[in-house]
C-alpha cells in the first residue's frame, strides 16, 4: 500500500505534484491564468533539480502543443498545461495530437473564452475542444485533479488507447482554492504509472517511421478517423480498469459517472466539476424537506458515459442538466445535448431541463441551486417544464 | 519636433484612473508615444497584457481614442485590419479621401517578441501604414512574471527560477529591434521612458512616415523587477547608461545612435538595484555576472560598428 500524506494545497499545486511524480521527459510551459501556477511550480522542481524533465518555455500555446506533438512522436512522455485562450490557440494541434495517436497529457484550468476577456471559470474552453479526439476527465476537487492527472497518463499511454488525455479542473475555484488533498508517495505513483514504452518513435533511428503523412482523396483518411473512434471506444474499458486499480491503491472511488442519492431519487441534477459539491449540499438539505433529490456527476466527458448515465437516471421523474458553457444556436448547452441523447433510448421519457449557469465565473449560490431542485420537484409532479434553456443567476 | 512646452499643451490620450501599478513603465510609454502622435486622430489596438487589462475594465476605459483589444498574439494583425478597412472604405468613397487617421498597435514583450512575432512580422512586411509599439518590461507581467524571450539572462522569473540546478533564466534575450530593422521598413527605433525627449521625437517620426514603423520602448515594471515603484525612471536611465539598452534608430536603412553614452557604466549598476538579479551577487555567480557584462560589451561594439558604417 502507498504511504499517503494529507496536505493543504491548491488544485494547481497538486496537479504540478502529480506531474512531477509521473516524471515526464518533456514539459512545454506557457503562462495563462489560472493555469500558470502549475507550470510555475514545475519550474521550481526544475530549478531545484528535482526532475529530469526537459522543461521548455515556448513562445505560445500553439508552439506548446506543437512541441508536445514533436516530443511525443519522438518517444517521450510529455505533459503540458493550459487554459482558455491558450487551449483555443492550440486547437489545430489538438486534432493533430489525437490524429497522430500521441498520448500527451495536459491539464486544463477551465476558464471562459473571450470576448469580452474574462479570467474566471466556465467550461467554454474545454467544451470547444470536445470534438478534438482527446479523452477528457473533469475534477470536482483538488483531490480529483491530482488523481485524474495520474490516471490520465496510464489511460493515454495504454496500448489499446494511445490518445491524448486532458485533466480538467475549474479555474480559480479548484485551481486556486486550498483544499485537503491526499498525496501518494513518489514510488507508488511511479509504480502505478510505470515506464512509457513508445511505439513507432521518431527517435528509433534504426527503424525510421513517417509521422503525419498525407492521406488524401482515395487514401485511408476515413479509416484513420474510424480507428480514432475505435480507440476512444476502447478507452472506456481502460478508463474503468485504470480507475478501479487506482481506487484500490488510493482508497478513493472513481467512476466515469459518480452518483449521490440516486438509489431512490425522484429528481436529479447532472453536473460537471466543482459545482457538484454545492449541488450535493443542497440536495442533502432538500431531502430533509422531503424532496428526493439525487446528483449525477460526470467525471469523464470524452468518451461520454452514455450507458452509465442512462442507467443512473433510470426511474427519475425530472432531470436538470447544468451547463457551464453555451452552445449558441443549439438546443441547449453541450452537456444537455449529450444527456438528452443518452436518454433517448430510455423506456420512459422524462423532462430534461437545461440550466446555463456560472459563465465567466459568475457566482453559483446555493439559493440558485435550490431553485433548480424546487423547479424539478414541481415538474416531477406534473408542473409544466420550461421550454428552452434557463439562465441561472444572470442579471 | 515639438518642444516640451508644445507637448504639455497636447491632450493626454490615456487618462489616469486606470489600474496599472504605481510606477508602471507601460503607461509612461503610452502617454509619450501618443504625445508624439500629434493632434491627428489615432486608433489604438492593444494586445492582452497588463496595459490592456488595466485600462479597459468594463464599463470604463482610460482611452480617449477609439480602442480595440482582440487577443494576445495578434495586436499587429488586428490593427493591420483596421488600417486596411480605412483604405478600403476610402476607396469605396465611404470615408472622405482627405481624412487623416493614425493607427497604432501596442503589445508587451510577451505579446511582441514571443506569441505575437508572426503577426507583427506579417503586418510590417505588408507595409500597413501603422506604428507598432512594444513596451518591453522583460517578462510576462500580467500573468505573474514569467520569462519571455526579452527577459535578460540570469534574471529570476517564475518560470526561470533560482535553485541548485540553475540561476535564473539560462538564455540570452532576443534582439527584437534588430529583427525589425531587418524587415527594411521605413522606421525602427529603440527608446526608453527615461529619455522622454528622445522617445517623443521617435514617436513623431514613426507616425510621420508613410508605411510601417516599429518602436521598442524600455518600460520597467517595479512589481516584476523587484524595485521600489518610485525608481522606474532611474532604472530605465541606468539601462541606457550601462549600454544595456542603447537608444538608436534605423531610418530608411540608416542606423543612428540618438543618445550618446559617454562613460558607459558597468552593467552591475543596472542589475544591482533589482531584486530579480539578487542571486547573481551571491558568491559563486561571479562568472555569470562577467558573462553578462561581456554580452553587453559585445552587443555594444557590434551596434557601434553599424552606426559608423551607415
Ligand atoms: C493565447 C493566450 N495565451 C496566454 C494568455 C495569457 N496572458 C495574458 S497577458 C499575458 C502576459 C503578457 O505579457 P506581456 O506581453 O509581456 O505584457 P505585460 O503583461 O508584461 O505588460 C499572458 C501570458 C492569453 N491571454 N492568450
Ligand atoms: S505588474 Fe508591472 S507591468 Fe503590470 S501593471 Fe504592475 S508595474 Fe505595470
Ligand atoms: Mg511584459
Amino acid at each position: 500500500m502507498p504511504t499517503q500524506k494529507t496536505i493543504a494545497a491548491t488544485g494547481n499545486t497538486v496537479v504540478a505534484e502529480a506531474m512531477r511524480q509521473c516524471a515526464p521527459d518533456m514539459m512545454a510551459a506557457y503562462p495563462i491564468t489560472p493555469q500558470t501556477t502549475i507550470v510555475e511550480e514545475f519550474a521550481g522542481f526544475v530549478a531545484k533539480g528535482r526532475v529530469h524533465t526537459e522543461y521548455i518555455t515556448v513562445e505560445s500555446e500553439h508552439s506548446a502543443m506543437s512541441a508536445c506533438v514533436g516530443a511525443s512522436a519522438a518517444g517521450a512522455r510529455v505533459m503540458t498545461a493550459t487554459s482558455s485562450q491558450g487551449l483555443a490557440l492550440m486547437w489545430e494541434e489538438l486534432h493533430i495530437a489525437s490524429g497522430m495517436r500521441l498520448p500527451i497529457v495536459m491539464a486544463n484550468a477551465n476558464r471562459a473564452l473571450s470576448a469580452p476577456i474574462n479570467i474566471h471559470c466556465d467550461h467554454s474552453d474545454i467544451m470547444g475542444a470536445r470534438d478534438t479526439g482527446w479523452i477528457t476527465l473533469f475534477a470536482e476537487t483538488a483531490q480529483e485533479a491530482y488523481d485524474n492527472t495520474i490516471m490520465a497518463i496510464r489511460i493515454a499511454e495504454h496500448p489499446d488507447v494511445l490518445l491524448p488525455t486532458m485533466s480538467c479542473l475549474d479555474g480559480f475555484i479548484t485551481t486556486h482554492s486550498i483544499d485537503r488533498v491526499c498525496i501518494m508517495d513518489d514510488e507508488s505513483v511511479a509504480g502505478f504509472v510505470g515506464e512509457y514504452t513508445p511505439q513507432n518513435a521518431l527517435l528509433d533511428i534504426e527503424n525510421p517511421v513517417t509521422h503525419g503523412s498525407f492521406a488524401g482523396l482515395g487514401g485511408p483518411f476515413f479509416e484513420f478517423k474510424k480507428s480514432q473512434r475505435m480507440a476512444i471506444e476502447r478507452s472506456r474499458a481502460v478508463i474503468n480498469e485504470v480507475g478501479a486499480e487506482f481506487s484500490e491503491l488510493s482508497g478513493r472511488p472513481f467512476g466515469m459517472v459518480e452518483t449521490w442519492g440516486m438509489e431512490d431519487a425522484d429528481v436529479a441534477v447532472v453536473v460537471i466539476g466543482s459545482t457538484a459539491g454545492n449541488v450535493r449540499h443542497v440536495a442533502r438539505r432538500m431531502r430533509e424537506s422531503g424532496i428526493k433529490a439525487g446528483v449525477v456527476k460526470i467525471r469523464c466527458f470524452r468518451p461520454f458515459p452514455y450507458a452509465e448515465l442512462a442507467e443512473a437516471l433510470s426511474g427519475v421523474k425530472a432531470v436538470a442538466v447544468m451547463d457551464r458553457a453555451e452552445s449558441f444556436g443549439a438546443e441547449g448547452g453541450p452537456l444537455f445535448l449529450e444527456v438528452r441523447s443518452a436518454l433517448y433510448d430510455a423506456a420512459e421519457r422524462v423532462p430534461v431541463i437545461n440550466y446555463i449557469y456560472g459563465l465567466g465565473g459568475s457566482d453559483v449560490r446555493l439559493e440558485l441551486i435550490e431553485t433548480v431542485l424546487n423547479d424539478l420537484s414541481e415538474i416531477a409532479v406534473g408542473a409544466q417544464a420550461p421550454t428552452g434553456l434557463v439562465y441561472l443567476g444572470s442579471r | 519636433m515639438a518642444n516640451l512646452k508644445e507637448l504639455t499643451h497636447r491632450e493626454d490620450r490615456l487618462e489616469g484612473g486606470h489600474r496599472l501599478c504605481a510606477g508602471c513603465g507601460a503607461s509612461i510609454a503610452v502617454r509619450q508615444v501618443l504625445l508624439g502622435a500629434g493632434v491627428e486622430p489615432v486608433v489604438v489596438g492593444c494586445a492582452t497584457g497588463c496595459l490592456e487589462v488595466s485600462t479597459t475594465i468594463y464599463p470604463y476605459s482610460s482611452w480617449k481614442t477609439p480602442f480595440i483589444h482582440n487577443a494576445f498574439e495578434n495586436s499587429a494583425a488586428t490593427v493591420s485590419g483596421v488600417e486596411a478597412a480605412f483604405k478600403g472604405l476610402k476607396a469605396a468613397g465611404k470615408i472622405p479621401a482627405d481624412k487623416k487617421v493614425k493607427f497604432v498597435a501596442f503589445g508587451g514583450d510577451g505579446g511582441t517578441y514571443d506569441i505575437g512575432l508572426q503577426s507583427l512580422s506579417g503586418a510590417m512586411e505588408r507595409g500597413h501604414d501603422m506604428v507598432y509599439v512594444c513596451y518591453d518590461n522583460g517578462a510576462y507581467m500580467n500573468t505573474g512574471i514569467q520569462r519571455s524571450s526579452a527577459t535578460p539572462k540570469g534574471a529570476w522569473a517564475t518560470t526561470s527560477q533560482v535553485g541548485a540546478a540553475q540561476q535564473g533564466k539560462q538564455q540570452r534575450r532576443k534582439d527584437l529591434t534588430q529583427i525589425m530593422a531587418a524587415h527594411n521598413i521605413p522606421y525602427v527605433a529603440q527608446a526608453s521612458i527615461s529619455h522622454w525627449k528622445d522617445l517623443t521625437a521617435k514617436a513623431e517620426k514613426a507616425f510621420a512616415v508613410e508605411g510601417p514603423a516599429f518602436l521598442n520602448i524600455f518600460a520597467p515594471c517595479p512589481r516584476g523587477w523587484r524595485i521600489p515603484f518610485d525608481t522606474t525612471v532611474e532604472i530605465a536611465k541606468s539601462a541606457v547608461q550601462t549600454g544595456y539598452w542603447p537608444l538608436y534608430e534605423v531610418e530608411d536603412g540608416v542606423w543612428r545612435q540618438t543618445v550618446k553614452v559617454m562613460n558607459r557604466k558597468p552593467v552591475v549598476e543596472f542589475l544591482k538595484p533589482q531584486g530579480r538579479f539578487k542571486h547573481l551577487f551571491a558568491p559563486g555567480n561571479e562568472a555569470l555576472l562577467e558573462e553578462i557584462q561581456t554580452d553587453v560589451d559585445v552587443q555594444w561594439d557590434r551596434l557601434q560598428a553599424r552606426f559608423s558604417c551607415s
